[in-house]
């Protein structure tokens, strides 16, 4: 019985490998192209391993894409701040203070998460022209956290809503405020949640291609999904660079992946599924 | 220790009568206290929200071009601009591609989800490993996958044509002819959701008791009766649920087909979305009062099965 047991899992690690080499294959291949010379791009059949592997791609993205880099992790961070500062105390007054109406703004914010990106951005784009806020990182940066605010206010709820009455009696018995309370009772123990909320709202923002591409696009400070998209249209030759560039756009991802996994997938499921 | 505790109890007693009448209040709901927490989000959702859907919705009704854009003195056209859109020869072409789109990228991703879902419920060496990485896709860039696909499908150079000549396919040249073009922006597609279809449903399999599977083995259930009887009907609510967001995310999607084909060749992936965007911000010549009528249109299409979907999440919380 025993070995039977071992030896069916066995065979379900193999077939689990040979999934995941399929499903990531892809990535794999990026990696592959990133590093192939610029003569071996052409050649058919493709070599499926970098024989002869050269850091010309690489090359090209420190030289030119320092600036897209930056003005992509700015934007991550700017519309992390921006999410948590509008979202985490919204979610006390309504999860905890227990605000009235707070349940139509909480449908409000289920469906304002189905609006198609194209129709905000179009909207945006009519309110920057006016206001001058076209190509501006801070009107991105507005622009990516409508994308995040309204997860993060869900989010935030769904956890505070589970904290112990108790934990806030006891506060309100020592004396503390109601904004005393949401400082060093109720966001020290969201730690997690915040986490969570700050990861998606920095990998929204950092793969941002739509606001980018309408709100940004003749700007000096491009991000760098942008200037991937410029690259692909400019310089079809050179596949190399630009996967060399999709190779490091997708280092967020990655750090992700492995250090923060278990926040990756406890979003996902929150977005979608409420316990 | 004891003696921070021993102040800050000192200090509450001293504290306690001032501060409570501020919290008896907002015990029962005070309506100022929350309000000042909720204020910010409820500015912020009026004037990035509301206000930019009001201003896609005036663009849709006026006769727009990039002049009367800055001037603000554009013509009021009412409804005209979504009977041109609707009466245009493309529009039947658009809402097919869009049906397909979502149809295919749905029921691909879903059963492949569901698949792997099941396959991972079954604890073995690396399960967790592995899992972890199908989340990968997912968290790209999707102008990242986007452009990763692109290549891969490339008529001359790219893998997947070197593989299918191993099998003596001749060279199909997914994005640049009309006939493949939908089914390459789609496989791309389905590889973005296997991630987000197997999270869910793998959570959605997680909340299924164990000893109802421990009851369906003494039964003698093999593994296809069990996943029939047990799995896929317990399991009803979280796909309905899985479904409907991913039906509701799909119908928006740009970015993707965007960079692989800009809804080309001759309209082969010309989705709603698609051409919602390229009106406004894909050729030189902005044209945003039809883009912004597509885009409503969109978004009318997208709340039918948004509302859908809150109705089944409401019917699962309350169960």
């Amino acid at each position: 019985m025993h070995t039977k047991h071992k030896r069916r899992t066995w065979w379900q690690t193999v077939l689990g490998l040979v999934f995941t080499v399929l499903m990531l294959f892809p990535v794999y291949w990026m990696f592959n192209v990133s590093l192939t010379q610029t003569q071996d791009l052409r050649q058919s059949p493709p070599s499926l391993l970098p024989l002869n592997p050269t850091f010309e791609g690489y090359e090209a993205v420190f030289q030119q894409q320092l600036p897209a880099l930056g003005t992509s992790l700015l934007l991550g961070l700017g519309t992390v701040v921006l999410t948590i500062v509008i979202a985490a105390p919204a979610a006390y007054g309504l999860a905890i203070l227990r605000m009235r109406g707070g349940r139509p703004l909480n449908f409000i914010l289920l469906v304002a998460q189905m609006i198609p990106a194209v129709v905000m951005s179009m909207g945006f784009y009519a309110i920057y022209v006016r206001l001058d806020l076209l190509n501006s990182i801070w009107g991105l940066i507005l622009a990516d956290s409508t994308i995040a605010v309204p997860f993060g206010v869900l989010l935030f709820s769904a956890f505070m809503s589970g904290l112990p009455k108790e934990l806030m009696q006891a506060a309100r018995i020592d004396g503390a405020g109601a904004w005393r309370t949401f400082r060093s009772i109720v966001m020290p123990l969201s730690r997690n949640s915040a986490l969570t909320v700050a990861l998606f709202a920095f990998l929204w923002a950092w793969s941002d291609f739509i606001f980018a591409s309408t709100l940004a696009r003749n700007g000096d400070m491009i991000p760098i999904t942008l200037s991937i998209y410029n690259y692909i249209g400019n310089n079809t030759t050179q596949w190399n660079a630009i996967m060399a560039t999709a190779v490091v756009a997708s280092i967020p991802a990655a750090f992700l992946l492995v250090f923060a996994q278990k926040y990756v997938a406890a979003g996902v499921t929150a977005g979608a599924v409420k316990d | 220790m004891t003696t921070t505790q021993d102040t800050s109890v000192a200090n509450g007693a001293e504290r306690q009568p001032r501060r409570r009448a501020a919290w008896r209040g907002s015990a029962k709901g005070s309506p100022f206290i929350a309000v000042g927490f909720v204020a910010p989000l409820i500015a912020y959702l009026i004037a990035f929200y509301a206000y930019p859907l009001y201003r896609s919705i005036d663009l849709s009704v006026h006769d727009y071009n990039i002049r009367a854009f800055v001037q603000g003195n554009a013509e009021f056209v009412g409804l005209e601009n979504y009977v041109d859109v609707v009466t245009s020869d493309l529009f039947p072409t658009a809402l097919w591609n869009t049906f397909v789109f979502v149809f295919l990228s749905l029921v691909f991703q879903y059963t492949i989800g569901l698949g792997l879902a099941v396959f991972f419920r079954n604890k073995f060496r690396l399960s967790g490993v592995l899992r972890a990485l199908f989340l990968v896709p997912w968290l790209l860039p999707l102008i990242v996958s986007g452009s990763v696909w692109a290549w891969m499908l490339n008529g001359d150079y790219g893998i997947i044509n070197s593989f299918l000549a191993v099998f003596g396919v001749d060279q199909i040249n997914w994005l640049t002819d009309p006939d493949t073009a939908m089914t390459a922006v789609v496989i791309a597609n389905i590889w973005l959701g296997i991630p987000f279809n197997l999270v869910i449903l793998y959570s959605g399999l997680q909340n299924i008791p164990e000893d109802v599977y421990e009851a369906s083995s003494l039964d003698g259930a093999g593994p296809w009766k069990t996943f029939t009887r047990i799995t896929f009907p317990l399991l009803r609510p979280v796909s309905a649920i899985t479904l409907l967001l991913g039906l509701v995310y799909t119908l928006k999607v740009v970015d993707i087909i965007w960079v692989m084909t800009t809804g080309g060749p001759a309209n082969a992936t010309t989705t709603l979305a698609i051409w919602s965007y390229r009106e406004a911000f894909g050729t030189g010549q902005p044209d945003f009062s039809p883009a912004a009528a597509i885009g409503n249109l969109l978004i009318i299409i997208a709340l039918i099965f948004g509302f859908f979907y809150l109705r089944m999440q409401k019917r699962m919380e309350d169960h």
